[in-house]
C-alpha cells in the first residue's frame, strides 16, 4: 500500500513539473509550426517571465498584501487568486511584447535565409538575454516573493499536495483550455494553423503572415512567462540561467510529442516531467538532467516525427 | 614530396627552433602573453577542426566542448596513472625527452578516445540535419559533462588535478599546424570534395556515388580527434580541469569562432580564433581603464555579451562570416594546379 | 552481355494510399536511347527515383546488367553504373564548374583519406589524371572556358549541360536524363540532341530520357514509353506513339507537337 502511495506521490510531482515543461514546450512547437525553426531563446523568455514577476510583484503587493496570508481560507482565496493572477498576467503581457520584439528585430530579417542562420541568431539572442539579465540582476539567485501561501492541502490522506503544486496544475489546465479555444476558434488561431500547413497558400489567401507570426510569438512567450511565474511559486529562487535546462527539456518534450503539434507538446511535457520525477525517485537523482537528452536521442533515432507528428518527405 | 607536406615540414622545423629559442623567456618573463598565446593555439585547433564539421560538411555541431572534455579527462587520467610507467622507460620524470613523450602519448590517448566519442555522435547525424542535429550534439556535450560530474574517479564536481603541465609552444602550434594541414589537405582532394558535396546537396551527392553517411561520420571522427588533442593540451596546460570548463558556453565559443571566420574558410577561422581569444582580454583591459564608467565594467568583462551581439549582428549583416564566400576564399588560397 | 541493360519488372510504388507507379515494366538495351514521356504528374520522375534507389519499389524489381538493385542505396547504384540528372537542377552550388565535375570522380576513387592526407606520388598521379579527364569532359560540352566559374552563375542551359557532364564523370553505363531540355532555347535544344547522340555513341552508354519537348524525344529516341497516372499506356517507335489514340487522349489539350 505504501508503495502505491509513494508512486502516486511521485506521479503527482511529475505532473506538476511536467505542466511547466508543457507550457514552455507549447511555445517551441507553435513557433516551429509556423516558421520551421527552433527558437533557441525560448527558455530565456521563461526566465524573463520569472524576473518580470519578481519586478511586478512588489507593485501588486503594495495594494494587495499577498505576503500576509499564511494559509488559504475560503475567505481569502479570491483575493489571493486575483493578486497572484494579476502578477502572472502582467508578466505574461511583458514577455509577449518581448517575444514579439525579438522576432521583429532578430528573426524577421532572416525569414528567407537558411534555417541554420536563424538558429545561430537565436543562440545569440539567448546568450544576450541571459547575460544582460545577469548584468542587471547579478548572477546570484534572487528570492522570488511569496504570492500564495505555501502549505500542504488537507484531507488527501497520505498524499502531500502543496498549494503551489495545485496552483501549477490548475493554472496549466486553464491556460491549455484557453489556448485550445484561441487556436481552434479564433481567426488568428485558424490563420496560425493554416500557416503551419501551407505558408504559400496562406499568403495567397490574403492572410497577413507577419501578424500571424507576431501573434504566435506573443502567445508562446506568454505561456513561457506563465511557466516562469508558476515555477517560482514552487521554488522561489530565480537566476538568469534558470531557463537553460527547462528550455532544453521542454524542447525535448515538443519533439517527443511531435514538433509542430500542439496537443503533442502538452502531452510530451507531462511525459518528460513524470519520467524525470520517476527517474529521480526510483533510479538515481544525478540522472535528472541527462534523462531528457537520452530521451531526445532515442526519439530522434527511432521515431523522429515524435508521438503525434507527421512526416515531411523531401522532394527529389 | 608534395608542396603541402613540404610547407608543413618547414613550419614544424621553424616552430621547433623558435620554441627552443624563446619558450623559456616567454614562459617566465612574459607569462601572461605566453598564456594567451597557448590559448590561441588550442582555440585554433578547436575551431579549425569544428570547421570541418560545421563549415565544410555543413552539419551543425554544438558539442565540441564535449569532445574536448573527453580528450582532457582521458589525457589527464592517463598521465595521472601511467606517466611514471612511460617516463620510467625514458629515464624518469623530469627528463625533457620523457616529458615530451608523455605529452604525446597522453594527447594520443585523449584524441583517440574523443574520436571514439565522435563516432558515437556521428551516428545520429546520419538521420538528422540542421537544428535537430545541433540540439543532439548539445545534448551529447551535456551528457558528457553530467557523466564527469558524477564520476568520482574523475574528480566529479571538485575538478581533477593533472600531473605535469607539459604543454608548450611547440606541441600546441605544431598540432595546430597539423590540424590545419589535415583539414586543408583532405578538403583539397577528390576524396575530400565529398565533404563539400554533402554540405551542398546530399541527394545530388548520393546520386554522384558519394557515400554521404561515411563522410558525415568521418567529419565527426576527425574533428573529435583534434578536439580531444586540444583537450589534452588544455589539461596539461592548466594542470587542473573541472567539468564547468567544458560546458555549453565553451562549445558556443568555438562555434562563434567558426562563424566569424566564415564557415568553410580555414584561414578565416584561424584568424577568428586568434581574434576571439584576444578580444575578452582587450575588453577586460578596457574595463579597467580609468575613463571607463563603472557601469560598463560588467558589460565589458562578460565575453558572452560581446559574443552574442557579434553573433546576432553577423547573422543579420554578413552571415557568411568575415571571409565572405567560402569557395572564393578557397580558390584564392589553394590553387588547383598551375595551368 | 545480355541484350537488356536495364529492366524494370512490373514495378509498383505506393506512397501511403497513393499508387504513383503501377505494374510498370520496361527494358533499356545496351547503347539504346529510350524515351519516357507522359503528362505532368504521370510518375516519370518517380520511375527515375525508383531506378536510382531514392525510393524503393513496393513491388517488382529493378535489374541492371543482370543484377537486382532493390534495396541498394543510391550511391551504390551509381557505383554500379547508373547516373542521373535532376529535373530541378541540383549542382553543388558552392563549387566551381570544374570542382562539380571532379567531385563526381569520387565514386571510382582509388585513394582514400589516408592518401589525401599524405599526398604521395600515387595520390598526385590520380588527381592529375582526374583533372585531365574532367577537363576533357568539359571540353566536349564546350564548358571548359567556364572551369573556374561558380556553377550557380552559369546560364541555365549551361547548368543543365554541366549536370550531364557531372553525371558522365561517374562513368555510367546508363544515363538517366530528367528533362534536360527544359528552359533551353531552340538552338540549345538542337545542340543538346546532337550531344546526347554523340555521348551515347562515344561512351557506349544507354540513355533513358524523360522530356516534355516532343521534338527532342521524337527526334532522338528509337523507342518510347508513355506513362499516364502511373500506368504504361503505350510503348513503341516514335511514329507509332505519335499516332496512338491512347497517347493522344492522355495529352488532350496539349497535343503532341510534331
Amino acid at each position: 500500500m505504501e508503495q502505491v502511495t509513494l508512486f502516486l506521490q511521485q506521479l503527482l510531482n511529475g505532473i506538476s513539473l511536467g505542466s511547466i515543461y508543457a507550457l514552455i514546450a507549447l511555445g517551441y512547437t507553435m513557433v516551429y509550426g509556423v516558421l520551421r525553426f527552433i527558437n533557441f531563446a525560448h527558455g530565456d523568455i521563461y526566465m524573463l517571465g520569472a524576473f518580470s514577476g519578481f519586478l511586478v510583484a512588489p507593485l501588486v503587493t503594495r495594494f494587495i498584501p499577498l505576503q500576509q496570508y499564511d494559509t488559504f481560507t475560503p475567505q481569502n482565496f479570491f483575493t489571493i487568486a486575483c493578486g497572484a493572477g494579476l502578477v502572472m498576467l502582467t508578466s505574461m503581457a511583458i514577455c509577449a511584447v518581448i517575444g514579439v520584439l525579438i522576432e521583429k528585430i532578430a528573426y524577421r530579417p532572416l525569414r528567407n535565409k537558411p534555417r541554420l542562420t536563424v538558429l545561430i541568431t537565436a543562440i545569440g539572442v539567448s546568450l544576450f538575454i541571459q547575460n544582460m539579465t545577469q548584468y542587471f540582476f547579478g548572477a546570484e539567485p534572487k528570492p522570488f516573493p511569496q504570492l500564495i501561501p505555501v502549505h500542504p492541502i488537507e484531507g488527501l490522506g497520505d498524499l502531500t499536495i502543496l498549494t503551489t503544486q495545485a496552483a501549477i496544475i490548475l493554472s496549466t489546465i486553464i491556460l491549455l483550455i484557453l489556448l485550445r479555444f484561441i487556436v481552434m476558434r479564433t481567426k488568428l488561431g485558424m490563420a496560425m494553423r493554416a500557416l503551419s500547413l501551407n505558408p504559400m497558400a496562406c499568403s495567397l489567401m490574403g492572410v497577413d503572415i507577419d501578424v500571424v507570426i507576431s501573434f504566435t510569438f506573443a502567445l508562446g512567450s506568454a505561456l513561457a512567462a506563465a511557466a516562469g511565474i508558476l515555477v517560482s511559486l514552487d521554488s522561489p529562487s530565480i537566476t538568469p540561467l534558470m531557463g537553460n535546462l527547462p528550455g532544453i527539456k521542454a524542447f525535448v518534450a515538443a519533439v517527443l510529442g511531435g514538433i509542430g503539434n500542439i496537443p503533442g507538446a502538452a502531452i510530451g511535457g507531462l511525459l518528460i516531467g513524470v519520467l524525470e520525477t520517476l527517474v529521480v525517485g526510483y533510479l538515481r537523482p544525478e540522472l535528472r538532467d541527462a534523462i531528457a537528452f537520452a530521451v531526445l536521442i532515442v526519439i530522434l533515432l527511432f521515431k523522429p516525427t515524435g508521438l503525434l507528428g507527421r512526416v515531411e518527405r523531401e522532394k527529389v | 614530396m608534395s608542396r603541402a607536406r613540404l610547407i608543413l615540414g618547414v613550419f614544424l622545423l621553424f616552430l621547433l627552433v623558435l620554441s627552443l629559442a624563446v619558450e623559456g623567456v616567454l614562459a617566465t618573463t612574459f607569462a601572461y602573453y605566453y598564456d594567451v598565446l597557448i590559448t590561441i593555439g588550442i582555440n585554433v585547433i578547436l575551431a579549425v577542426s569544428l570547421n570541418l564539421v560545421n563549415g565544410y560538411t555543413g552539419q551543425f555541431s554544438l558539442g565540441h566542448a564535449g569532445f574536448m572534455a573527453v580528450g582532457a579527462y582521458a589525457a589527464a587520467s592517463w598521465s595521472n596513472h601511467l606517466d611514471p610507467v612511460v617516463a620510467g622507460v625514458l629515464g624518469g620524470m623530469g627528463n625533457p625527452a620523457a616529458t615530451n613523450v608523455c605529452l604525446v602519448v597522453s594527447m594520443l590517448v585523449g584524441g583517440l578516445l574523443a574520436a571514439l566519442a565522435g563516432l558515437l555522435v556521428g551516428i545520429p547525424s546520419l538521420r538528422l540535419r540542421g537544428d535537430y542535429l545541433a540540439i543532439v550534439t548539445l545534448g551529447f556535450g551535456e551528457i558528457i559533462r553530467t557523466a564527469i560530474l558524477n564520476t568520482d574517479f574523475l574528480g566529479a564536481a571538485r575538478g581533477l588535478s593533472v600531473r605535469g603541465n607539459y604543454t608548450n609552444l611547440f606541441w600546441t602550434y605544431g598540432l595546430a599546424g597539423i590540424c590545419v594541414y589535415t583539414v586543408l589537405s583532405l578538403v583539397n582532394s577528390t576524396y575530400g570534395r565529398g565533404f563539400l558535396t554533402v554540405r551542398d546537396d546530399e541527394v545530388a551527392a548520393e546520386a554522384m556515388g558519394i557515400n554521404t553517411t561515411r563522410y558525415k561520420v568521418a567529419a565527426f571522427v576527425i574533428a573529435a580527434f583534434f578536439a580531444g588533442i586540444a583537450g589534452a593540451l588544455y589539461a596539461h596546460f592548466k594542470a587542473f580541469i573541472t567539468p564547468e570548463g567544458f560546458n555549453f558556453f565553451r562549445s558556443v565559443d568555438v562555434v562563434v569562432m567558426v562563424i566569424l571566420g566564415g564557415m568553410g574558410s580555414t584561414l578565416g577561422v584561424i584568424l577568428a580564433a586568434a581574434l576571439l581569444t584576444i578580444l575578452p582580454e582587450i575588453l577586460r583591459a578596457l574595463a579597467h581603464t580609468s575613463f571607463m564608467p563603472p557601469a560598463f565594467q560588467g558589460l565589458l568583462e562578460n565575453r558572452l555579451i560581446a559574443y552574442s551581439l557579434l553573433l546576432i549582428v553577423l547573422m543579420l549583416t554578413r552571415p557568411e562570416g568575415l571571409f565572405g564566400d567560402p569557395s572564393a576564399v578557397r580558390r584564392r588560397f589553394i590553387r588547383t594546379r598551375p595551368k | 552481355m545480355t541484350s537488356k541493360r536495364l529492366e524494370l519488372q512490373s514495378c509498383t510504388i505506393r506512397f501511403g494510399g497513393l499508387t504513383a507507379v503501377a505494374n510498370f515494366s520496361m527494358v533499356v538495351g545496351p547503347r539504346e536511347l529510350v524515351g519516357l514521356i507522359g503528362p505532368n504528374g504521370a510518375g516519370k520522375t518517380t520511375v527515375f527515383n525508383m531506378i536510382t534507389g531514392v525510393y524503393q519499389p513496393t513491388e517488382g524489381q529493378v535489374v541492371f546488367n543482370g543484377e537486382r538493385l532493390n534495396g541498394l542505396k543510391p550511391f551504390v547504384i551509381t557505383a554500379k553504373g547508373i547516373a542521373r540528372t535532376f529535373q530541378n537542377i541540383r549542382l553543388f552550388p558552392s563549387l566551381t564548374v570544374f570542382d562539380n565535375v571532379r567531385a563526381a570522380f569520387n565514386v571510382h576513387l582509388a585513394h582514400g583519406p589516408r592518401h589525401a592526407w599524405w599526398r604521395g606520388g600515387k595520390f598526385r598521379a590520380e588527381e592529375a589524371q582526374i583533372e585531365t579527364k574532367a577537363l576533357d569532359l568539359l571540353k566536349i560540352f564546350n564548358l571548359d572556358r567556364h572551369r573556374d566559374v561558380m556553377c550557380k552563375s552559369l546560364p541555365y542551359g549551361d547548368q543543365r549541360r554541366l549536370e550531364i557532364v557531372r553525371a558522365l564523370a561517374t562513368t555510367p553505363k546508363l544515363l538517366l536524363l530528367d528533362e534536360p531540355a527544359a528552359g533551353m532555347t531552340p538552338t540549345e535544344k538542337k545542340s543538346l540532341m546532337r550531344l546526347i547522340e554523340f555521348i551515347q555513341e562515344h561512351f557506349d552508354i544507354s540513355v533513358l530520357l524523360v522530356e516534355h519537348d516532343m521534338r527532342v524525344v521524337m527526334g532522338i529516341c528509337r523507342r518510347i514509353y508513355v506513362l499516364d497516372y502511373g500506368i504504361k499506356i503505350a510503348e513503341g517507335a516514335p511514329e507509332a506513339i505519335r499516332r496512338d489514340p491512347k497517347v493522344i487522349e492522355a495529352y488532350l489539350g496539349e497535343e503532341p507537337e510534331s
